[in-house]
Parts: C-alpha cells; sequence; structure tokens
C-alpha cells in the first residue's frame, strides 16, 4: 500500500468516518426535531447531557460508552423533568423554561468537569468541538484490512458512532408511520392508540444517545449544527417527507466529509500552514450548504421566489394590455389612448407575438393576442357577473376585484356556480364567447 | 375536599332533567343502557383549577347526528377532548357502548379542528387520509396498498380524489376539511366525533359535508359535531345538547331548540356560575 | 492579576470570602465585583424584557455568534499593527458577528418556510462553528500570542485587568441607564405590542432598541461568563423573579436584583476559587438563587402554595364539620364522637382530627367527655355556612337547571369562597325570581 493510502487509512479514516457516521446519525434524527418545531429541545439536551457523562466519567474513571449513556439518560431525563415543573410551577414560556434548566445544567457540567482537570482525557475543549483529529487507527501489523484483529483495533468512538447510526435508521424506519403520525397531528396519534408522548420521548432518548455518541467526535456544541442543518436544508428543496429524510442523510454525510476535507486539506491548499478545526468547518460547510439551499433552492429558494413573482406581474402586465386592448377596439374609433402604465408591457407582449406595431406606435392585437384578449375580457366580465348574482356586490363595486379575480382564478370552475353563464356583464356589455369575432373594429393584420 | 359523587337518576328520554326530591348523598343507579354509543355520566373537567365543564350527563342516541352547541369558551371542544381523553377529567365517567374508551376506541373516529395542525408539514392528501388506518395497522408494520387504496377510496368519496397526491399545504380551506373527512372515514369507525366541522368552508364543501354525515347516518353510525350556526342546526341535525358549561337541555333537536333553552344557553344568566368558577379557581392559586 | 487573598489552592476560608464579600480584599478584586454586580443587574433587567419579548433563545443564538467576531478582530488588528488583544477592539468584533447572527435569524424566518427554532439553532451552531475554526487558525496564522481568546468562552473574571474591568463596569452602568431611560416604552412594548403601536410608539425601534441592549450586555458578559452561559444570565434571574411577583415594575425590580446579587456572590465564590470556571459559577450561583426562589417565594413560590393549599384544605374541611355538627345540632345537643364526625362527611377518623383540632384551636368547638359540640361563636359559623350551602344549592337549581341530587357536589366547591358581594348577588337573583327566604338571610 503507498505511503499515502496508509497515512489516510491511519490518520483520516477513522476521523472521517466519524464525522460522517455522526452527521448520518443526527442529521436523520434532527427531521423530527425540526418537523415538531423542537430544534431547540435538541440544543437543549445536547447541553443537558453534560454533566451526566462527567459524572459518569468522574465515577467510574471509564469513558466507555457504556458507561456514559446512562449518565447521558439520565441527565437528559432529569432535565426535561425539570423543564417541564419550571414550566408549570413558574408559568415561564416553554423556551425559557428550557434555557433556564438547561444552562444549569450545562454549567454544572462543565464545572464539574474541571474536578477532572487532572485528568487530560476530558476537557473544555473537547465539549465544544470534540476531538475528531485524535481518532488515530493503529491497526496491528500484518494484519489484513478486514480482519477481526484490525477490526477490533477501531477506536471505541467509532464502534459507538456505527451503533447509534444504525439504532436511529433501524428506529425511523421501524417506526416511520408512528413518528410522522405524531409530529403532525399528536391528538389524533393517541385517540388512535398511539402515544404520542412514548414516541416523542423514544425521539428524544435516540437523540440524547445520538449526542452522547456524537459528543467525542464533534463536541456538544456543534452536534446542534448536525441535528437541525440538514433536516433544514432539505426541508427547503422538497415537500415529500421520505425525501427529505433521505437528502438530509445525504446532505449530512456530504457536508462531513466536505467539511473534514476543508477543514484538513484546504488550509494548505492555501498555503496556510497547519490545520483548521475539523469540526468546526463541519460546522461552517453545513451552514453554506443550508444558505445555498435557501437562495437557489429551486421550489422554496429565495431566488426562485423571486423569479416567480417577477413571473407572475409581467404575465399580469400584458393581461392588463391586452384587455385594454381589446376594450378599446369595442368602444370604437375615438376611444381614448393607453395608459403609460399598460405601454411598458407591449414590448413583451410583442416577444410573445401577442400585439404587433412599430415600437412608437399603439400596438395592435395579433390573432393569438386577440384570442388571449378575448378570453382575459371574458373572464373578468363573468367574474363582474359572479360577484353581483351570487355575492350581491353593487354593480359598480365590482370592477376592481374583477380585476384582480381575472388573472388568476376562471370564473367558469363549476363551483361558482353560475349554470347557464351569463351573456352580458353587471354593466350590459357583451360577455365575449369562447370562439366567435369581436365587436366592433375587424381584426388587424399582423404586420 | 370533595364527596365521591354518585351517579344521577336516570332521564326521560330526550327530555330535560328530571327533578328529584330531597337532597340525599345517595341515589339510585342509573339505567345507561349499553346501546348507546356514548354515555357521559357526572363529567366534569377543570383547567388550571378553573371548572370548564360541570357535571355533565348525556347520553348519545345511536345511528343519530347530534350537534353541541353553545357559545364560546362553554366547554364544547374540551366536552369531546375529555370523552377522548385528551383532557384529564376531574370526575365522571364516559362510557363507549358500555365499555371504557380504551376498549372502544377502534370504533371512534375524531375529526379535530383545522387550525390545531401545521399545514406546512411534508405530507399528501392521500398519506393524511392514510393516517386514519394507522389505528388497524398497529405499531411498527408499514402501510400496505390495500390500506392505501382503502384511503383513496375514502378521499374519493369527499371529492378529492384527483387531489390525492397534492401537497396539503397547496390544499384550500374547504378541501382541507375534507382530507380530515375523509381520514375519518378511513378510520371506519362506528362513532365520530368532529371539532366544527364546517367552520371556514365554503358551500360546497358544506353540502359535501353534510351528504357525507347524511351517508354516515344511514349507515347506523353515530356522529357528534360542535356546530356554531344556529340557522342551519335543526336543519342538519336530529339530537342537539346545549351546552354552558353544563347542560341546559338535550334532546331531539326540534323540540329542545326553544327559544327559552337557547336563551338560558346564550342569555348570560349563568355569569354568577362564571364567577364562582373563578371564585374556586382562585382560592386555589392564592392571592 | 488575581486578587489577593486567593491563594493557589482550590478552597478558600471563611476569612478569605468575607473579605472579598466586603471589598476587602484589594482595588482589582472590588473592581471585579462591581463589575459583575453591575453586569448581573444589566443582565437581569434586560433579560426581563427579552423573556417577556419571548427573545430570551434568541440571546443564545447572538451569544454563541459572537466568536467568530472575536476572533476576526483579533485577526485584523493585528495584521493592521494594533494591539490586537484590546478589550475594546474584541469586543467591538463580537458585536458585529452578534448582530449579524440575529439578522440572519430574521432573514431565515422572513424569508424561508424555516420555523424560528431552527433559524435559532442554524445560526447559533454555524456560527459558533466559524468561530471556532478561526480560533484554530490563528495561532498559525500569527506569532501574536491569542491563547486568552479561550477566555471569551467560558469566561474568566478574576484575570481582568483594571482597564478592562472599568471596560465592562462602563458598558453594564450604561446599559442600566439606558434601560432606565425607555423603561416606559419597553414596558409597554413588552406587555402588547398592538396596542403600543396603535397609540403611536415606534414599536420596531423599541424593538431594536432592545436588541442593542442585549447586545451590549452579552460583550459586556463575555469576559466574566463567557459566551455559552451569558444566556444564562439573561434567563435565570427573570424567571426566578416571576416567582416572587406578577406585577411588571415589581418583576424588573427583582429581576436586576437577583441578578446583581449572582454577579456579587457568583464573582466572590469565582475569585476565591481562582481554577474554577468563573462562567459556570456565577450561573450556579444564579441558578442557586432560583431554586431558592422557585422554593421560598412568599407568593408563588413551592412552600408557599403548598402551605396555602394545605390551609384550604383545612378550612374547607372545616366548614363542612360545623355544617354538619350545625345540621345535627336539633338531634344530638350534646355534640357528636369523631367517629360520626368523621362518617358523616367521608372523612377517615385520622383525617377528621387534625380538621378538629384546628376548629378547637379556632373556639368554634370544644370538646367534653369524648363529644365535639358547638361553641356559640361555631354555632353562628355553622349557620353561616349552611346557609351559603343551600343558597348556592338553591341558585343551582333554579337558574342553573341542576338536579338536586347533584347539587351536593357542586356546593361543596362554592360554598367556602363566596364573597360577599357574590353572596348578595345570589340572594338577589333568587328573590327577584320568588325563591323562598333562607335562614340567616340579609335583610
Amino acid at each position: 500500500m503507498s505511503g499515502g493510502a496508509q497515512a489516510f487509512l491511519m490518520l483520516d479514516l477513522m476521523p472521517l468516518s466519524a464525522a460522517v457516521l455522526a452527521a448520518l446519525g443526527c442529521g436523520l434524527l434532527g427531521n423530527f426535531l425540526v418537523l415538531r418545531r423542537q430544534s431547540l429541545l435538541g440544543d437543549a439536551i445536547s447541553h443537558s447531557v453534560l454533566p451526566g457523562i462527567v459524572v459518569a466519567f468522574l465515577v467510574t474513571g471509564s469513558r466507555s460508552p457504556a458507561v456514559m449513556l446512562p449518565g447521558a439518560a439520565g441527565a437528559g431525563l432529569l432535565s426535561v423533568l425539570l423543564t417541564d415543573l419550571v414550566r408549570r410551577i413558574g408559568r415561564v414560556e416553554p423556551g425559557a423554561a428550557m434555557g433556564v434548566v438547561f444552562s444549569l445544567f450545562f454549567a454544572a457540567g462543565v464545572y464539574l468537569m474541571q474536578q477532572a482537570a487532572r485528568n487530560v482525557d476530558l476537557d473544555a475543549d473537547c465539549v465544544l468541538y470534540g476531538q475528531l483529529e485524535t481518532l488515530f487507527w493503529t491497526r496491528p501489523s500484518g494484519a489484513g484490512l478486514l480482519s477481526a484483529a484490525t477490526l477490533a483495533s477501531v477506536p471505541r468512538q467509532v464502534t459507538t458512532l456505527v451503533i447509534v447510526a444504525a439504532c436511529a435508521v433501524g428506529f425511523i424506519a421501524l417506526l416511520y408511520k408512528e413518528l410522522r403520525l405524531t409530529s403532525f397531528d399528536p391528538d389524533l396519534a393517541t385517540s388512535l392508540g398511539f402515544r404520542a408522548g412514548w414516541v416523542g420521548a423514544m425521539l428524544l432518548a435516540l437523540v440524547a444517545a445520538a449526542t452522547v455518541a456524537s459528543f467525542e467526535a464533534v463536541g456538544s456544541i456543534l452536534v446542534v449544527a448536525m441535528l437541525i442543518c440538514p433536516a433544514a436544508t432539505a426541508r427547503l428543496l422538497t415537500d415529500r417527507m421520505d425525501r427529505q429524510l433521505v437528502l438530509s442523510g445525504l446532505i449530512a454525510g456530504a457536508t462531513a466529509a466536505a467539511g473534514y476535507f476543508a477543514g484538513t486539506r484546504l488550509p494548505g491548499a492555501l498555503g496556510l500552514p497547519g490545520a483548521v478545526n475539523a469540526a468546526g468547518a463541519i460546522a461552517v460547510v453545513a451552514g453554506l450548504a443550508f444558505a445555498l439551499a435557501a437562495v437557489a433552492s429551486p421550489s422554496h429558494g429565495i431566488v426562485a421566489r423571486a423569479l416567480r413573482r417577477q413571473a407572475l406581474s409581467r404575465r399580469i402586465a400584458v393581461e392588463d394590455l391586452l384587455g385594454a386592448l381589446y376594450r378599446r377596439a369595442e368602444a370604437g374609433p375615438g376611444a381614448a389612448p393607453l395608459a403609460a402604465r399598460l405601454l411598458r408591457a407591449a414590448p413583451l407582449a410583442r416577444r410573445l407575438g401577442l400585439v404587433a406595431g412599430a415600437p412608437a406606435q399603439t400596438p395592435s392585437l395579433t390573432e393569438k393576442g386577440e384570442t388571449a384578449a378575448r378570453a382575459i375580457v371574458r373572464r373578468h366580465r363573468l367574474w363582474e357577473a359572479y360577484l353581483v348574482e351570487r355575492a350581491g356586490m353593487l354593480p359598480d363595486h365590482v370592477h376592481e376585484p374583477a380585476e384582480a379575480l381575472e388573472h388568476v382564478l376562471d370564473a367558469e370552475s363549476p363551483g361558482l356556480g353560475l349554470d347557464p353563464l351569463p351573456v352580458v356583464d353587471p354593466q350590459g356589455k357583451r360577455i365575449p364567447g369562447d370562439g366567435g369575432a369581436p365587436p366592433g373594429q375587424a381584426r388587424s393584420k399582423p404586420s | 375536599m370533595s364527596r365521591t359523587r354518585e351517579d344521577a337518576p336516570a332521564r326521560g328520554a330526550g327530555g330535560g332533567i328530571a327533578p328529584a326530591q330531597a337532597r340525599s348523598v345517595l341515589d339510585a343507579r342509573p339505567e345507561h343502557s349499553a346501546d348507546n354509543p356514548l354515555s357521559v355520566h357526572a363529567m366534569t373537567v377543570a383547567y388550571q383549577r378553573k371548572p370548564v365543564l360541570w357535571d355533565v350527563d348525556f347520553d348519545a342516541p345511536a345511528g343519530s347526528l347530534v350537534a353541541i352547541v353553545g357559545p364560546n369558551g362553554a366547554g364544547k371542544s374540551t366536552f369531546i377532548k375529555a370523552c377522548l381523553e385528551l383532557i384529564p377529567r376531574a370526575s365522571g365517567r364516559v362510557e363507549f357502548w358500555g365499555e371504557p374508551y380504551r376498549r372502544a376506541r377502534r370504533r371512534i373516529g375524531y375529526v379535530p379542528q383545522r387550525e390545531s395542525v401545521d399545514w406546512d408539514f411534508p405530507v399528501s392528501a392521500l398519506d393524511v387520509a392514510a393516517m386514519g388506518r394507522y389505528g388497524m395497522i398497529g405499531w411498527f408494520r408499514p402501510v400496505s396498498r390495500a390500506h392505501k387504496r382503502a384511503a383513496l377510496g375514502c378521499l374519493e368519496r369527499v371529492g378529492l380524489g384527483a387531489l390525492a397526491h397534492r401537497q396539503i399545504s397547496q390544499l384550500s380551506g374547504g378541501q382541507q376539511q375534507r382530507v380530515f373527512l375523509a381520514r375519518a372515514l378511513a378510520q371506519e369507525a362506528d362513532l365520530y366525533f368532529m371539532d366544527e366541522p364546517f367552520a371556514g368552508v365554503d358551500a360546497a364543501t358544506e353540502r359535501a359535508i353534510v351528504d357525507l354525515l347524511r351517508q354516515l347516518r344511514s349507515q347506523g353510525k353515530t356522529v357528534i359535531c360542535v356546530h356554531h350556526d344556529l340557522q342551519t342546526v335543526g336543519e342538519y341535525f336530529d339530537h342537539v345538547l346545549l351546552l354552558n358549561m353544563r347542560v341546559v337541555a338535550a334532546g331531539p333537536a326540534a323540540a329542545t331548540l326553544t327559544n327559552e333553552n337557547l336563551q338560558k344557553t346564550y342569555g348570560g344568566r349563568l355569569t354568577l356560575l362564571a364567577e364562582a368558577s373563578e371564585a374556586v379557581a382562585r382560592a386555589e392559586r392564592g392571592p | 492579576m488575581t486578587p489577593a487573598g486567593a491563594g493557589q489552592a482550590s478552597g478558600a476560608s471563611l476569612a478569605e470570602l468575607a473579605d472579598i464579600l466586603l471589598l476587602r480584599s484589594g482595588v482589582n478584586a472590588a473592581n471585579v465585583l462591581l463589575g459583575a454586580t453591575l453586569l448581573g443587574c444589566a443582565a437581569g433587567l434586560v433579560g426581563a424584557f427579552a423573556l417577556l419579548r419571548k427573545r430570551s433563545l434568541m440571546t443564545d443564538a447572538l451569544a454563541h455568534a459572537t466568536l467568530p467576531g472575536i476572533c476576526a478582530a483579533f485577526l485584523i488588528a493585528d495584521s493592521v499593527g494594533l494591539a490586537a488583544k484590546s478589550l475594546p477592539i474584541l469586543l467591538a468584533g463580537a458585536a458585529a458577528t452578534g448582530v449579524l447572527g440575529v439578522l440572519a435569524v430574521q432573514l431565515i424566518v422572513g424569508r424561508t418556510r424555516v420555523r424560528e427554532d431552527a433559524a435559532i439553532g442554524i445560526v447559533l451552531s454555524v456560527f459558533f462553528g466559524a468561530g471556532v475554526v478561526l480560533l484554530s487558525a490563528i495561532p498559525r496564522l500569527t506569532p501574536t500570542p491569542s491563547g486568552g481568546l479561550n477566555s471569551f468562552i467560558y469566561g474568566q473574571a478574576a484575570a481582568l485587568q483594571r482597564g478592562e474591568v472599568v471596560l465592562i463596569g462602563a458598558i453594564g452602568a450604561g446599559v442600566l441607564g439606558a434601560t432606565a431611560l425607555l423603561l416606559k416604552p419597553l414596558a409597554l412594548v413588552s406587555f402588547n405590542d398592538a396596542f403600543a403601536q396603535s397609540l403611536g410608539w415606534p414599536v420596531r425601534w423599541i424593538d431594536l432598541a432592545l436588541m442593542a441592549l442585549v447586545v451590549l450586555v452579552t460583550i459586556a458578559g463575555l469576559q466574566s461568563v463567557g459566551l455559552i452561559m451569558i444566556v444564562a444570565l439573561l434567563i435565570i434571574p427573570p424567571a426566578a423573579a416571576r416567582f416572587w411577583t406578577d406585577r411588571l415594575w415589581r418583576m424588573l425590580l427583582a429581576s436586576a436584583v437577583i441578578g446583581g446579587l449572582s454577579g456579587y456572590a457568583g464573582a466572590t465564590l469565582s475569585a476565591a476559587a481562582p481554577n474554577k470556571p468563573a462562567g459556570a459559577v456565577i450561573v450556579l450561583t444564579a441558578g442557586a438563587l432560583f431554586g431558592a426562589s422557585m422554593l421560598l417565594a412568599p407568593r408563588r413560590g413551592v412552600a408557599a402554595e403548598g402551605l396555602r393549599r394545605l390551609a384550604l384544605h383545612l378550612r374547607v374541611a372545616g366548614d363542612h364539620m360545623l355544617e354538619a355538627l350545625h345540621d345535627a345540632a336539633p338531634d344530638h345537643p350534646r355534640g357528636l364522637p369523631l367517629a360520626a364526625l368523621a362518617r358523616a362527611r367521608g372523612l377517615s377518623a385520622l383525617h377528621a382530627r387534625p380538621v378538629l383540632a384546628v376548629l378547637r384551636a379556632r373556639a368554634l368547638v370544644s370538646r367534653s367527655g369524648g363529644l365535639f359540640v358547638l361553641t356559640a361563636r361555631g354555632r353562628a359559623e355553622g349557620a353561616r355556612v349552611s346557609r351559603n350551602h343551600r343558597l348556592w344549592a338553591e341558585y343551582l337549581v333554579t337558574h342553573a337547571e341542576v338536579a338536586r341530587t347533584h347539587v351536593d357536589w357542586s356546593a361543596d366547591q362554592v360554598e367556602h369562597v363566596l364573597s360577599e358581594e357574590l353572596v348578595a348577588a345570589l340572594e338577589q337573583s333568587i328573590h327577584s325570581r320568588g325563591g323562598t327566604r333562607l335562614p340567616g338571610a340579609t335583610p
């Protein structure tokens, strides 16, 4: 094996795997936190488990997950109970109650950690951003890559993460419909026999487990990034829950890997010495991914929304122009000139083949334009008729609402109950049919 | 502080409350028939120490459409939620066909108020309708094709078959209400509780809901709705429960919706009751 | 510089503690203490408004977002040749990215479908991550020693220079002053912003001002409590204050006092034990005050409420006893034994004993030869309770159509809490319906 590959295996594979697995586990579970608007509960849990972990460590001297998980679970459970107590007795809002409890727990954890300061294994920095860089993989020499001895030498953090990530996937797969139901409509869930409280508690327990397992990889605070960012990013990319789950998993894994490499390789590539903190880099990449999705998502991004809005207002402007031209033709010679506002849409209408004529002149309708104009005026006048007949509005009040409605809703939809369709509008003007020539002027020839 | 509640005497069928004799601690046992889909019995519900429902007795006749009517804050939604054990009862008993809720759960459907749900959730109309089948599917098992087909059938019954795969935030208010109804139908329950099914829906949806209710009745199901519109109550429903913190009157719609009863329900003669409830709560809470 | 008197050992003797507390441990220690107290007061006050506006957790995002600003300010100042570790520069950087963080949250909530809780979590962790990245890069980018930057994370009150302490104190005092000036608008907006808007108050500006105050308190607290736990100082004192009072002005005062006490006591304890993390000590002190408030506050505290409930229960049970004795008096002029009384009201004998003891203490009941009998006062009291019961029962039957057999339970609850006005109103309404005169009715 080449020197580079050797180095990779020994130095990078384990941290990379730890980061990706942590991201995966947290990212998948985080979907439900985000959907249930419990993101800050994830934040709270990741802070609250600290004293549990420290106490477990102080008591047993061991950092094995078998010891830390119960400690963390205990602390997590206690913090949830206390939060509820504070909320009920203190009559503060749930967010503040959570803040009180988790910040106290975290402070207690930090304080207790000083007691363990003599022992270098557990320290404040580890809490903040884990210790990915210390996950070496010293394989027994001479053993094959996948032999039992080699696998046994995989750092304990990574093994734990594998288990937790598998549990997360299993939990979601097994309880998919229950999670969905309790997140969407807890009352119905409870009435159907799926206790919303239990499912929620199981979710939190797994979040706590994922926090503990990831704690050593990315630390307490950056776990929050893993819990929330991939899920929020996926949320912006799709409307379907199954796709959201898959996407969030992919995004989580990708950002973890990208962040890891950015943290460890990018400074060197830029000519700067050393490496930067990998966990922090992962959080930054996760944030960038979210920002990218927020801006560029084709369905929900800011850019897409702005484009859609613009397209809509352009369409409205063109339709207004067409309607005005039609009415002008109806009115016959001597009709008032068109407003400047309407003429601004003329270039676009010309490009769409709806009007014709030199730029300086008043445009005239092409055949295509006439059909479209007739449809618009028809919609407008049908709406006016409906508003007077059905909604009881006064005839001279209906023009503006109809102006708005004509662009968006079709008055002929059966739900509106206009049967038979009227022939004249409340002002007495004829409602153009689906076909046939408009009254007044002959059609203009396209130039 | 309070003594144990004893049972009330039986009520006359479909009538008001029959007064009994002198005050005594023990009373005769009632004769609540095991045929009644719903049998509520001296139910009292308190919210943060303030009584919201006082001492409610009610029997719903099988195969009928029942409306719960009363002013705002009268405890109508609370009544339903307390029956379904979504909120705790301070006292009283609720039985479904003579059984407690947990045994009758499968036969009971619930359509909650529309505002109580996050409509931005990533589920389609079909997903929501299928949720009604979860009770039949049980824990851990996935939703089979057969169940999805049944859910689709329910959507078609409410006229939303074409929109089955639409995301729910893209549906109109009336369509959302119909999705909820489809979900309730999918439960294939015998007793339905609906909380303001007609609130904020358009005329076409309202007609569709009424048709659906009548279909259910013709199949022998019982439907209990919180209804807010006095104009249509007599037309849509067979039985009425007039509620204002306690039962004002209950019985067949025509007989019960008298001016006097409506006056009592909406007329504010119970302000002292409300004040007393407040006083109880204040005493517990402290100055 | 560590304050004189605090040795290298983790513990300090009581004398040393007293010295510190009473500002006798040297000017520096006194400065630190004052600064921490001012900070605590300011945080308590500003945090109270943040709590009322439901913005408490936003301050967490703000605090975490300061880290990249601190590091960036350090790097920029260093590259430009300024004293990179000067506190004003670092704090300015902290404020800049802190504000950016808040704006980012609002942008996310306003422009995407992501909700506020998720937005806060995203900003909090991503900005913090960026800060961590910069922090790890700094030693490699510049030879200027940057070890002290870490102290912004967990706080290190005792190691402040004099000038820094003055700066922090000044910021704290400034915040207090500004808040005092803005007290009325802030209170109005916190209470009901729609109403305030309708009165013409510029709600948006006031909100911005509040956020600015939060930013200032946060950066002032960075050195003493650290950015992770500054949010605790903004949330815990107001929450503790709620146990003491429901009135807005008193709550603000209580919050400031508790915050100040936390700062004071916390800084003292921290100075006495310099190798313990300062931020944690101050926060835990605040937590202790919170716990004490929750348990012991006279109005809403757990102990007070428990006592109140017990007193109510005893009174109600006592009223029942009086009523039973009163009703039984015609048939049993000598009184009733304990067992019979207990049975009549459905209590166990064990339960009935203390109730009767209280009644005897109140001189309403006397005991002779194993029988309990009403005193003269007891008779009057018993009559009153009995009358209330009947009054209420009559009301329920005539007005609320409750069946007579149901009246017991409902009446039990209410009869004990009927105020005089309510009784008069009841009598009025019963008379107006032609009800019978009840014994003991007011003429």
